[in-house]
């Protein structure tokens, strides 16, 4: 639908309902701080200065579940914590998403063994996964911007 | 400050508790002393305590499983290694023990400090320290069966996928969908 | 189908594991709280200001900690375990994981016991890249240390400064292996590759430009009044005590037992260089925060006697029984084809024996200890950890004090929970 100013420069806008929400949605999803492993570290380094996640409003991490919309899963789940894992992705409230970073995340990634569930999702659904051990700071932006595409591309038949 | 010479921890150990040590081994400059499981306090302790070698440091204890081989004493091995500050050296006291019983006195009243090493021994091996504080579980869940370092433990991995089985193993993978 | 071969508790999502009863914790905390008048709380796997996936569950006095009991093994990833289905040059990628603040100190520890195993070399040039590649690996470790000490603390922006400067350090480390943080760089025998020609110039900058930052984290933190309140004081650890209880590394020397393994039991080179070992004297967590800024200094000295000191020659050991060939000479010789073949597929064999190896890394003492079968694949290999021994150490140094003090000495033993449950 897109956005079509009316009245000249009044300063009014016309758009949809779903491309208005969705938009404010994008805008600052904040994420729940839930850094397991390695690919914390680097997602820590992707909030710093260098690569500053604050140009997508994600530079303050929410400790609670309730408070955060985006669970960005960085590092590997062992079957000890897949509990945990599952425990707070069922207390975040919606809207919600959830980013799986690293190869641990989503698909076990260098542990194949009895202590490392296979990829988070086999516990909770995930939106976006990202490739690397561990990825670049580029690459998990990346991912947060098709992240962002997914959830424009949502409608009101979507909504929780 | 007077600082007594060091000695030679066999020959010490020779002389005041003489059926102490079964076994002494010297590999790449490492010396291994094998004893028997239920001397492993007396002779820990009186490495630590005795002037000349004050063995003073619990660097490790490790635990191995020479599963399926016959040619050691025992199926479990148990390895404490010490390390003496004041001489500059390390020494390994190791011990052999039996998989249907395997018992051996716990070091936690030498040093506190294995109590956690005794723990994860216990959890991954199923080596049992008599007298330990508290010997549950440390690195596995709370319910866990099995002792995973154990040499006839699997792996527990996933098929590997490739082109012509990936679709089998997804239609078996259980996938969260809400 | 999917080959889940071991008796395994499946990827549970079942909470019931959690529902314990006050019984199961006679013993384990004091008798006060089985009658409730002191309190219970869960410091859960999920927290802020653990460092990684750790649980602590407390009893409460109050604010007051009257006794704290560690939960670990939410990362346990069999990670020993898997190394003893690979074969020895293989299993260095996966030791990188361990600690992953300081990969190539895992790596190192691993390596040298590999090489003791098996009796290899390692070239002066090869070494000499080692101490660089471990120095540099401590003071980015000791960068992390700091950011999130301090932010656990509140000073938020002390974190943002340590991280930019980490990123001149990880730039560097990507232009040795390609891989930022886990390059698995060392590998037996020497290193994977020789220097990029556009590392000396940026590692020349580097070291012209840090000693100033180090001067503003300072000046943040040292004589804050705040910082000096908080920190001073507070989980004091008896050098007795520490020793009992296994703590190794800056944690120890805070306490004033002047042991540095790299001083003590030199390893790759380190007695050619000079430099100094800070101890403290109270063992408490200032101490602590102190003695790591100035082993960020002195790193910085090595570094550079290091680089003043490069001697050229090969970066790994040419047993070619043991180190696979560069693609060179493959067109070459027939010989290092064959060695080519088997070193990749096969791998080198070790001999039934055992070995065990301590190195200092930015945490404290870890030890690799490796029992090879004859074969190409080891018996066993276990890393003794210096986070696992000073979790274990936590409640001693934290018993009486408050909760934001707890918050306080779990940062300043800087344990990494990677490292504990390997």
């Amino acid at each position: 639908m897109g956005v079509t100013p009316k009245l000249g420069n009044l300063g009014v806008v016309t758009t949809g309902l779903e491309d208005a929400v969705n938009w404010a949605r994008t805008g600052a999803t904040w994420p729940l701080l839930f850094g397991l492993a390695c690919c914390a570290i680097e997602y820590m380094s992707t909030q710093a200065g260098n690569y500053d996640l604050a140009r997508f409003g994600m530079e303050l991490n929410r400790a609670s579940p309730r408070q955060a919309d985006l669970m960005i899963v960085a590092g590997r789940v062992t079957r000890k914590m897949a509990p945990v894992v599952r425990q707070l992705y069922d207390q975040m409230s919606d809207p919600k998403w959830v980013i799986s970073m690293g190869d641990c995340a989503s698909c076990g990634g260098v542990y194949n063994n009895y202590a490392v569930v296979q990829g988070v999702d086999e516990i909770i659904p995930v939106d976006v996964y990202v490739a690397g051990c561990p990825p670049r700071p580029e690459q998990l932006m990346h991912g947060i911007l098709t992240l962002h595409e997914k959830i424009k591309g949502e409608r009101i038949a979507d909504w929780a | 400050m007077n600082i007594p010479d060091p000695l030679d921890p066999v020959a010490a150990l020779n002389a005041a508790h003489p059926d102490a040590i079964k076994d002494t081994k010297t590999f790449r400059d490492e010396l291994t002393i094998i004893i028997e499981p239920q001397d492993v306090p007396t002779v820990l302790r009186y490495l630590r305590d005795t002037p000349g070698l004050i063995y003073n440091y619990l660097s490790d204890i490790s635990p191995v499983d020479y599963y399926p081989e016959y040619d050691r004493p025992a199926r479990f091995g148990v390895s404490y290694h010490i390390y003496s500050m004041l001489y500059n050296r390390r020494l390994r006291v190791k011990t052999f023990v039996e998989e249907d019983e395997p018992v051996v006195p716990t070091a936690t009243t030498i040093w506190p400090g294995a109590n956690w090493l005794e723990r994860e021994a216990h959890d991954m091996m199923g080596i049992v320290f008599d007298g330990h504080p508290d010997l549950r579980r440390l690195l596995m869940p709370a319910d866990w069966d099995g002792h995973p370092h154990r040499r006839d433990y699997p792996l527990g991995y996933e098929t590997i996928q490739f082109s012509f089985n990936v679709e089998e193993i997804m239609k078996h993978k259980p996938f969260a969908k809400e | 189908m999917a080959e889940m071969t071991a008796p395994t508790t499946g990827p549970t999502t079942d909470m019931s594991q959690w529902q314990g009863s006050l019984d199961e914790l006679r013993g384990l905390v004091s008798d006060r709280a089985m009658t409730g008048e002191t309190m219970l709380l869960n410091m859960g796997p999920h927290h802020p200001s653990t460092h990684g996936v750790l649980r602590l569950l407390l009893e409460l006095d109050g604010e007051e900690v009257v006794s704290c009991l560690p939960d670990v093994g939410f990362l346990h990833t069999g990670i020993e375990k898997n190394i003893e289905s690979k074969t020895y040059e293989k299993g260095v990628t996966l030791t990188d994981r361990m600690d992953y603040l300081a990969p190539m100190s895992n790596n190192m520890a691993f390596n040298l016991a590999v090489e003791k195993l098996v009796d290899l070399d390692v070239p002066p040039r090869g070494q000499v890249i080692r101490v660089i590649c471990l120095e540099l690996t401590r003071i980015q470790s000791h960068l992390v240390w700091l950011g999130t000490h301090a932010i656990d603390m509140g000073a938020m922006s002390v974190f943002l400064y340590c991280f930019r400067e980490r990123e001149r350090i990880l730039d560097m480390f990507e232009m040795l292996s390609g891989q930022r943080m886990m390059g698995s760089y060392f590998r037996p025998g020497g290193v994977w590759r020789d220097l990029r020609p556009e590392f000396l110039p940026a590692l020349e900058d580097f070291l012209d430009y840090f000693p100033a930052k180090i001067e503003d984290y300072e000046k943040l933190l040292t004589s804050n009044p705040l910082w000096l309140d908080r920190t001073q004081g507070v989980g004091i650890i008896e050098p007795d005590v520490a020793l009992a209880w296994g703590v190794s590394g800056p944690s120890l020397r805070g306490s004033g037992v002047n042991w540095d393994i790299r001083k003590a039991m030199p390893y790759s080179g380190y007695e050619n260089y000079e430099f100094n070992v800070p101890l403290g004297e109270h063992g408490d967590v200032y101490d602590r925060y102190i003695i790591r800024i100035q082993e960020m200094r002195e790193s910085l000295k090595i570094i550079r006697q290091a680089i003043d000191n490069l001697p050229d020659g090969p970066f790994r050991s040419e047993n070619r029984k043991f180190v696979p060939p560069p693609r060179t000479e493959l067109g070459q010789s027939m010989e290092a084809v064959i060695h080519h073949f088997k070193l990749w597929t096969e791998g080198f064999s070790a001999p039934d024996d055992e070995v065990f190896v301590a190195i200092e890394s930015p945490r404290g003492e870890i030890g690799c200890y490796i029992h090879g079968t004859g074969g190409t694949m080891p018996r066993k290999v276990r890393f003794k950890t210096p986070s696992f021994m000073h979790i274990q150490a936590i409640p001693v140094m934290s018993e009486g004090h408050m909760i934001a003090d707890l918050v306080g000495i779990i940062g300043s033993v800087d344990i990494v929970l990677g490292d504990c449950d390997r």
